[in-house]
């Protein structure tokens, strides 16, 4: 029997039906439901203590449900000990054996299997080739980079061909170059393999460059769930927004509906966007738009169907490939603005300045 | 080197203790050793006496029974010692400050309290045997005392802290997260204890193996008080040597051979350590 055949037909499908976790009165995870497809990248991302990794641990078996259940291919796993869930993992500190070489470590999941020593030899070489250690069967851990580490951690976990691949922020402990790097060889391997990823991280880039979707969690809930441009473009709500890179989040009051289109009064600013959730007039809600959709505009020029205003620059953040602004339109509301570093000299704190947006940049998020 | 620079080395700290080792323990042994071998002769009488004591049958026997008693004791302290080093890695505080107020407070009471202790318990009428009687499960008392199994328990039992705290600190450098990764990688829990666990912890099972057995074959009062007379070890015969044959070149050679011995396993001892340090754990 090979190992390379997947066990009977099933696919790697994860459903997590009403997942709760509770430690004492706390709900650390609560009443989480996702529906994982075979061969996803999936990732949970949400700040520390959003219970993102409790989340996971509990689709490993290394914590119990405390409510709800979690099913792989329809069948409830709930009970069932980590060791006989047949996931490949991932630690955020690479947990190497260290009394092991590259090889052992490497082999591990093949001989807890008992896999015959032939198979083993041939399993091992292909993981490492895949990973690009070949060459550092005979290393151990103490003689590795981080990035080598992590590389034998992920050789590791997908030697056995398991369905599903459990990641806890992998790459936390890389710099960010060779995150970047990492991020492509995890998502090619992924994408080449057919397996489904389940990956922690809080990283938002990171979850946005390798997910197919994103979950986006916060205390315990998942605030939305979508592929990257969708929970990027259109947040559910402003701590989605916030949290998937810079945003403008201008609170305000309805102040008129025509068909799917708002105006909101913004200290004294009056704007105009899109509306996706359920506002009524007179209600308390907010206008998000990226810094990117922001632009600058030539003074005096009309605004055809979108948003203008006018203010005056109160920071300047120059990012290297872009130039931020702070812009202050109104008493104590701001406008940031990305700006494409293009050789220029950054304008003055202080210099008028007009911006402008067009309405489907932005949306309104109920209050 | 300025003496000011002298004063701001912290190894300054050390030297009083250096200094105290000095007088008290490395003067005096030399002392001893030249001493004492000066009464026997040249350098040449000094081997050849040396020679044959090492070679009398009585040494050889000391030396057998000696080595043979600390190896079972060594082997003792690991089979009980694994267990509750395990124990109080993987438990909670309450339980984890009680076993280890058991471990440690029996080494406030002198060894000579503790043996006496043992030998009201394993005496012909001591509570064990009593037990034993009692529960019908032997005829007549058992012989616990005044024989090898004597020697074993009251060592085993004085051994078993340096034993269970070396192991201790071992395991608790073991990172969880190994486990973990090998259970979910699909180890059961016997296949990742025997591939990760114990592979991870040996190294402090060979430290306090070492630091047991060391101390073993250096040990007077409990096979004194509890051994019978066959189980003569060597540290009671350099005793006798001293005290009743007043033989005090002979006690000074068989000290060497012991002090080789200890030194040598010290030397092993230590390149465990180092080797631990290699493996950065």
């Amino acid at each position: 029997m090979s190992v390379r055949t997947p066990s009977g037909n099933l696919k790697g499908a994860i459903d997590l039906r009403g997942v709760t976790k509770r430690y004492g009165a706390e709900r650390v995870v609560d009443d989480v439901s996702l529906a994982i497809q075979p061969g996803e990248f999936f990732s949970l991302l949400g700040p520390s203590g959003s219970g993102k990794t409790t989340t996971l641990m509990m689709i490993a078996g290394f914590a119990g449900v405390d409510e709800g259940a979690i099913a792989v291919d329809g069948a409830d796993i709930s009970g069932m000990q980590p060791q006989h869930r047949g996931f490949g993992m991932v630690f955020q500190n690479y947990a190497i054996f260290p009394h092991l070489n590259v090889f052992e470590n490497v082999a591990f999941p093949l001989r807890a299997r008992r896999q015959p020593e032939a198979a083993v030899r041939e399993r091992v070489t292909w993981a490492l080739d895949l990973v690009q250690l070949g060459t550092f069967a005979d290393r151990f851990a103490r003689q590795l980079s981080g990035g080598q580490q992590q590389r034998v951690a992920i050789a590791r976990a997908i030697v056995f061909e398991p369905r599903i691949v459990l990641m806890d922020e992998p790459l936390g402990a890389l710099d960010k170059n060779l995150r970047y790097d990492m991020q492509v060889e995890i998502k090619e391997i992924q994408r080449r393999l057919g397996m489904t990823v389940v990956y922690v991280t809080h990283d938002q880039e990171e979850a946005m460059n390798m997910s197919d979707r994103i979950a986006i969690m916060n205390r315990g809930r998942i605030e939305q769930v979508g592929m990257p441009s969708e929970v990027y473009e259109r947040p559910s709500n402003a701590f989605v927004g916030r949290f998937l890179g810079e945003a403008n989040i201008l609170d305000g009051t309805i102040d008129g509906l025509e068909g799917d289109c708002a105006t909101l009064r913004v200290g004294g600013l009056v704007l105009r966007a899109r509306v996706r959730d359920a506002v009524t007039v007179g209600s308390r809600a907010s206008l998000f738009v990226r810094p990117e959709r922001v632009a600058i505009r030539s003074p005096g020029a009309g605004e055809r169907s979108g948003n203008r205003v006018e203010g005056h620059v109160r920071r300047v953040s120059f990012l290297g490939n872009i130039v931020r602004y702070l812009v202050e339109a109104a008493p104590s509301t701001h406008v940031m603005v990305d700006v494409q570093n293009d050789g220029r000299p950054p304008l003055a704190v202080d210099t008028a300045i007009a911006l402008g947006w067009a309405m489907e940049d932005s949306l309104i998020l109920a209050g | 080197m300025p003496l000011a620079n002298f004063w701001r080395d912290p190894a300054v700290l050390i030297v009083p203790a250096m200094v105290f080792i000095a007088i008290g323990f490395a003067v005096p042994l030399v002392w001893f050793f030249v001493e004492t071998l000066r009464e026997i002769g040249s350098l040449a009488e000094i081997a050849d006496q040396a020679m044959s004591i090492a070679t009398s049958r009585a040494v050889i026997n000391a030396m057998f029974t000696t080595n043979w008693i600390a190896l079972l004791v060594t082997l003792l302290t690991l089979l009980a010692g694994y267990p509750i080093a395990y124990f109080l890695c993987h438990s909670d505080r309450l339980r984890f400050t009680l076993v280890l107020f058991c471990i440690i407070v029996p080494y406030f009471t002198s060894v000579i309290v503790r043996t006496y202790s043992w030998m009201v318990l394993l005496g012909r009428n001591g509570i064990v045997n009593q037990l034993l009687l009692g529960s019908g499960l032997v005829d007549a008392p058992v012989a616990l005392l005044y024989n090898k199994t004597g020697i074993l328990i009251g060592m085993t039992y004085v051994l078993l802290p340096y034993m269970i705290l070396t192991l201790y600190a071992a395991m608790k450098a073991i990172d969880p997260s190994y486990m973990r990764a090998a259970q979910a990688l699909g180890a059961s829990r016997t296949y990742a204890f025997r591939h990760v666990y114990l592979p991870l912890s040996a190294h402090g099972a060979i430290s306090g193996c070492l630091i047991v057995f060391i101390l073993a074959i250096g040990f007077f009062i409990t096979p004194a008080l509890m051994g019978g007379p066959s189980d003569v070890m060597i540290a009671m015969l350099i005793e006798r040597s001293v005290e009743i044959m007043l033989d005090w070149p002979s006690a000074a050679i068989m000290s060497l051979l012991l002090l080789a011995l200890t030194l040598v396993l010290y030397a092993i001892y230590y390149r465990v350590t180092d080797v631990r340090r290699m493996m950065g754990t």
